[in-house]
């Protein structure tokens, strides 16, 4: 066996002891099988922000279901004027607004109309995104033409802007139609999301694959394109859930969104503006409610988008 | 690239007619009185209503309402406020201090979020970077009008630096807090996007291509990882023109500006529909157009969309 | 039967020149977060000035990463560990980022491997030319343009002037190649490193670049450090071979004389996966004794298999069971405008294929290979012609017609890692085609797999795995697996080898040949690679533009081949002309 040798170009052959041949292309049966979906989850449950954002939105939405819990103090019943934006004090930590109710109680009532809004108007943009983007993207030709042409004049007009419109013209208000009302300028969104990354699944080989195989049209669609192309769609969902939230509050201060008479955080905010100056805890409080319970959704979408992503997965 | 801007000039018409139609109808054509619907509790005097019937053709069938309507935005007409005063009239002092905020909101949100994001990308995991997120995900976070109002009061009624509110022919000094209020969550979005742009393209091959070229490391960055990281970043300023416009509504609001979104704040907040609406018609049309010209730009930064067929 | 440049003689290089380039005992690691991981581990090469060295090695071998670190191109968290780089007696590795970026481009030269993603898309041809000129102070100003014309022209594109102002998508891959060796060459360096430089291109293509850069670089006067994993290639364009095995050096020495004599058991493997021309067709006896697994193991494909002649073919000619006559497939492509032009990717093509037998399909990027293959498996529709399958048209095969025909003809695809759905298991992968057929119950299907994974040589435990567990040649298998779950008749392969590596493309191969004796099935075998195609094939129809130019036994067109184009592919396969010790 010859010596190493630096400067030479003579044959050199490395000592079989230093570099065993490993059998070809062998499986590693030592790893531990995982699906993409475990994997994401593996990467997520690492995160300190991936607890810290579920724990708070477990907590709102706690609140959310049952305000009785958290406060035994009425929100908008036994208001004093002579407490009018008084300070905190015990039983009241937070202190009054200007109306002289229990700032701290109002927070909490309040949680359940954010809340509500955001979730109904993220399910509602979901489904109607996911279901007219695959079709469009899957089946193409002139259902895609007209959705997409569909989708660009909605997408034209901006969420809150149409918001405002229609809102100024609705007989009532409620939660439900404030919902509503953003879903309906905000699904191109996710339609043109999931559009896209159908449109890729699909030409993909394994799709290819499938139909050689003789797996029907509609069921490659289910079970192969759009479980492959549901991950972006999942991360913009969890960050628009915080996007609705700040524009229902929008909306509530503007005057034109939940009506007075409905607790929110996005009314309060508009009504404590006058007190700012005397008692910026009236406007503070629920803003800082208001903001924590959207971050917590960034937040949540980062780290999905992070566990999601497959760069980031390769990267690993 | 004529051919590109041809295309999307002609892809731009149906969406405008949409767009338009769609206001019209949301307004028009919803169940109960749209004119009752539209003063909301406060039912103006008889004359006014007779003179909205008129103006909105409300006798005349849905679909004439609306193509006279359109007609009548090609001559200049863009409807009536609630007052009277023709919406062309307020515009044309509305729109120039509108512009000016705009304009220096996206020169701050642009550069500024340009630099830090680039920063950031080349940084990634260091603490200029981490802040960076932070600082970012909090401005996402909290609405616009709260951070309005928390500047307005320590800058404007505390520490006394800026006019907490802005005069009637507002002056670029006075417009700048505004302007950074306005810009703070796009600004926000931009250091996002750059960052993310930025650090995808540091691994791009033509980037080790371009310093085995032996570029400097300030050209690799500049001329081959920032370049490129535009492209996605001005896409973005295109949709962005959405919420600046809804931010728009809400700070001049409440800095108490004289311009476009300052007369939609106050038209909503007084519960005047018909100014409210043909304000939001105005914007979703300068929106349409501006994202026309974002749409052109975006093909004079990436040549593969210029040359596309 | 050696090549010119091999020629140039050894001992040349004796102690009494200075080496220009001595890598000694270097570490390269990753670092993860799981600490560092190392990728080079403890590599020697010595470098003279006007040579040609290749590291020939598989993926993950450390051959980039070896020519990365020279001029410290290593990808983010890569770092040199231990180890010297001498350049002229200098250590690089011991240089500031200012003073490395002073030899990059300048003293040495880079050639990367993907020609589609090296070019910014942004920038026209002539700016990424003229600020390599500027930035290494060849000439500044208006004679920076003139040099960035010339060096485009030396590099190949005669119309250099006219297209400066280009962006890379509007060039082909072949000529973005031509573009980046000029920017590498554009300060006549004293050391080219090429990486891969050809790997993503047509081998004529390949031919022509690789030999225009041997004269530009003899001319110059340039060394070149050429990384590769073909081992034809590294032999017939350089003196010295080094070959990597998993970081480490396992054989080094002059070209010739490893080939002919190959020492380490891996680089006896290389050597006999190489697919020469000199080889045979596979026979894959019928074997159930021990020698089975023993080739498995070596990977190698054994000669033995290669003896028994195919009695098949001299036989009287049956019935063809895949019948092509004069199909043609028009694609109608939109252009500008509202012109639309028609593109005739497959015209009027004509052929039979029979029961049992292996037809390779052959062409370049572009020729309607792969088109005639989705034609075939019904993924496309015919223009005009007529397929025949067991002497049925299948153009109007509809619902459960369509399902049979399905169930005799499956698909292998080229990409092992787009062909399987990331997202399913591979039990549920290979079990998706029963599913689709209604076949047997859920126990019956579980049992089916299992004897299917069998069969691919895979181990009942990767049922439960996901693709992105698996390598290429593993997935590949599972793909096999899926495609042989209905008991076809016929497989129709698209590329399947195409981008495993040799030992890995061997092993499949023998596997493929072993399955074709065992089950009796009929091979559609589409490829660019006509090494491969002497391995494995019966007949041989030769693609160009969409029709089939030359189609005949596989021996006739090797032995014989009448069309010149047939002749320029043959003579573009790399190592052809070497005499491979086996």
């Amino acid at each position: 066996m010859p010596n190493k040798k630096y400067a030479s170009q003579g044959h050199y052959v490395a000592p079989l002891e230093d570099t065993p041949v490993a059998p070809i292309d062998k499986l590693d049966e030592s790893q531990k099988a995982r699906s993409t979906w475990a994997d994401a989850w593996e990467s997520m449950r690492r995160r300190p922000t991936f607890w810290i954002s579920s724990v708070l939105i477990v907590l709102i939405v706690v609140v959310a279901l049952f305000p009785g819990l958290f406060t035994s103090v009425s929100p908008d019943k036994n208001c004093l004027l002579a407490n009018s934006n008084g300070g905190g004090e015990p039983g009241h930590p937070l202190g009054f607004t200007r109306q002289g109710c229990d700032v701290y109680a109002r927070l909490i009532f309040g949680t359940q109309a954010s809340v509500t809004v955001g979730l109904l108007a993220t399910l509602l943009v979901t489904i109607v995104g996911i279901v007219i983007g695959a079709l469009a993207g899957y089946y193409g030709g002139l259902l895609d033409s007209l959705v997409s042409r569909l989708g660009d004049i909605f997408f034209a007009i901006p969420t809150v802007l149409g918001a405002i419109v229609l809102m100024s013209v609705l007989p009532s208000r409620t939660p439900v139609t404030v919902a509503l009302v953003l879903s309906i300028f905000a699904w191109p969104q996710i339609a043109r999301i999931m559009r896209g990354a159908v449109l890729s699944a699909k030409n993909s080989d394994y799709v290819m694959a499938s139909v050689a195989l003789g797996v029907s049209r509609f069921k490659i669609l289910l079970r192969h394109v759009v479980p492959n192309a549901i991950a972006p769609v999942i991360v913009i969902a969890t960050v628009s859930l915080g996007t609705f939230i700040v524009a229902e509050s929008t909306l509530s201060f503007l005057g034109i969104g939940l009506p007075p008479s409905v607790m929110s955080w996005g009314n309060d905010i508009g009504q404590a503006r006058t007190s700012i100056r005397t008692s910026p805890q009236t406007l503070l409080y629920p803003a800082a409610a208001l903001s924590l319970t959207v971050l917590s959704f960034l937040m949540l979408g980062d780290v999905v988008r992070d566990a999601l992503d497959p760069k980031a997965r390769a990267r690993r | 690239m004529l051919w590109y801007a041809g295309k999307r000039i002609l892809q731009m018409i149906p969406v405008f007619f949409g767009a338009t139609f769609l206001i019209y109808f949301m307004v028009f054509s919803l169940p109960g009185d749209p004119i009752a619907a539209l003063f909301g509790d406060r039912p103006p005097a008889p004359g006014v209503i007779a003179q909205i019937r008129a103006e909105y053709n409300l006798d005349k069938p849905f679909i004439v309402q609306y193509f006279l309507y359109i007609g009548g935005l090609f001559q200049g007409d863009l409807g009536t406020t609630y007052s009277g005063r023709p919406v062309s009239d307020v515009m044309a002092s509305a729109f120039p201090i509108t512009a000016r905020l705009a304009l220096l909101a996206l020169v701050f949100e642009a550069f500024a979020g340009i630099l830090v994001g680039l920063i950031a990308g080349l940084r990634k995991g260091k603490w200029f970077d981490a802040s960076a997120l932070v600082v970012s995900l909090l401005l996402i976070s909290v609405p616009t009008f709260v951070i309005g109002f928390v500047l307005q009061y320590v800058f404007g009624i505390q520490l006394g630096w800026f006019r907490p509110t802005v005069s009637g022919d507002a002056p670029w000094s006075e417009l700048v807090l505004p302007a950074i209020v306005l810009a703070s969550v796009s600004f926000a979005y931009i250091v996002r996007l750059t960052r993310a742009s930025v650090a995808d393209n540091l691994n791009a091959d033509f980037v080790r291509t371009a310093t085995a070229k032996g570029l400097s490391r300030r050209r690799v960055v500049t001329v081959h990882v920032l370049r490129n990281s535009l492209v996605p970043v001005v896409t973005y300023l295109g949709v962005d023109l959405g919420s600046l416009m809804v931010g728009a509504i809400v700070t001049e609001g409440i800095f108490n500006i004289n311009g476009v979104g300052g007369t939609v704040y106050r038209a909503v907040t007084l519960g005047e529909g018909p100014t409210v609406v043909s304000f939001i018609a105005v914007m979703v049309i300068v929106f349409v157009v501006a994202n026309l010209l974002v749409d052109l730009l975006y093909a004079a930064l990436d040549p593969r969309i210029r040359y596309a067929k | 039967m050696s090549l010119p440049i091999v020629d140039a003689v050894n001992e040349q290089y004796d102690s009494s020149t200075e080496p220009l380039l001595q890598i000694r005992d270097l570490e390269v690691g990753f670092q993860t977060q799981r600490g560092i991981v190392p990728a080079v581990r403890g590599v020697d090469l010595t470098l003279y000035p006007g040579q040609t060295l290749a590291i020939v090695g598989e993926s993950g071998s450390g051959k980039s990463t070896t020519a990365q670190s020279i001029i410290d191109l290593l990808p983010g968290t890569g770092k040199v560990t231990g180890g010297q780089i001498l350049f002229e007696g200098r250590d690089l590795t011991t240089l500031s980022a200012r003073e490395i970026q002073e030899v990059r481009g300048n003293l040495i030269g880079y050639v990367p491997q993907d020609p589609m993603s090296n070019l910014n898309p942004v920038w026209s041809i002539g700016f990424q030319v003229e600020e390599a000129i500027k930035a290494n102070n060849i000439a500044q100003g208006k004679e920076a343009r003139l040099r960035t014309i010339q060096v485009l022209q030396e590099a190949g594109l005669s119309d250099a002037g006219d297209r400066l102002k280009q962006f890379p998508h509007q060039f082909s891959g072949g000529m973005r190649q031509r573009v980046l060796i000029g920017i590498g060459l554009s300060s006549r360096p004293k050391l080219l490193i090429a990486d891969e430089p050809t790997s993503a291109l047509d081998v004529t293509v390949q031919r022509q670049i690789l030999d225009h850069l041997a004269t530009l670089t003899r001319d110059y006067g340039t060394s070149v450090l050429f990384i590769t994993h073909d081992l034809g290639l590294a032999a017939e364009r350089a003196e010295q071979l080094v070959v990597m095995y998993q970081g480490k050096v396992v054989e080094s020495g002059p070209s010739q004389e490893i080939l002919a004599n190959p020492q380490h058991p891996y680089t006896q493997r290389l050597v006999a996966a190489a697919p020469s021309l000199a080889s045979r067709r596979i026979q894959a006896v019928k074997q159930n004794d021990s020698a089975d697994t023993e080739i498995f193991a070596k990977g190698a494909i054994d000669t033995t298999l290669l003896e028994r002649a195919a009695e098949r073919e001299h036989a009287a000619p049956a019935k063809d069971l895949i019948s092509v006559r004069n199909v043609s497939k028009v694609y109608r492509i939109r252009k500008q405008g509202f012109r639309t032009d028609e593109l005739k990717a497959v015209n009027d093509v004509s052929f039979g294929v029979q029961k049992g037998t292996t037809t390779a399909i052959v062409g370049e990027s572009g020729s309607g290979k792969s088109t005639v293959a989705k034609l075939l498996l019904q993924l496309e529709s015919i223009t005009s012609g007529t397929i025949e399958f067991d002497g049925q048209d299948i153009a109007g095969l509809r619902g459960s017609e369509l399902l049979k025909f399905r169930r005799r003809v499956q698909p292998v695809f080229q990409d092992p890692y787009g062909s399987l759905d990331p997202q399913y298991s591979v039990g549920n992968t290979i079990a998706e085609p029963l599913l689709a057929h209604k076949v047997g119950s859920a126990r019956e299907r579980q049992t089916r797999v299992l004897e299917l994974l069998d069969q691919v040589s895979l181990p009942a435990s990767t049922r439960y795995r996901y693709p992105s567990e698996l390598s290429g040649g593993q997935r590949q298998r599972i793909a096999i697996a899926r495609a042989l779950a209905l008991k076809p008749d016929v497989l129709v392969l698209d590329e399947a080898v195409s981008a495993l590596d040799v030992l890995v493309q061997g092993q499949i191969l023998n596997l493929l040949t072993e399955l074709q004796t065992e089950l009796g099935l009929t091979y559609l075998f589409i490829t660019h690679d006509l090494a491969v195609v002497r391995l494995v094939a019966d007949n041989v129809c030769v693609m160009r533009k969409g029709q089939i130019i030359e189609a005949a036994t596989t021996d006739e067109v090797f032995d014989n081949p009448r069309e010149t184009y047939t002749q320029d592919l043959l003579a573009a396969i790399p190592g052809g002309n070497f005499e491979f010790g086996r």
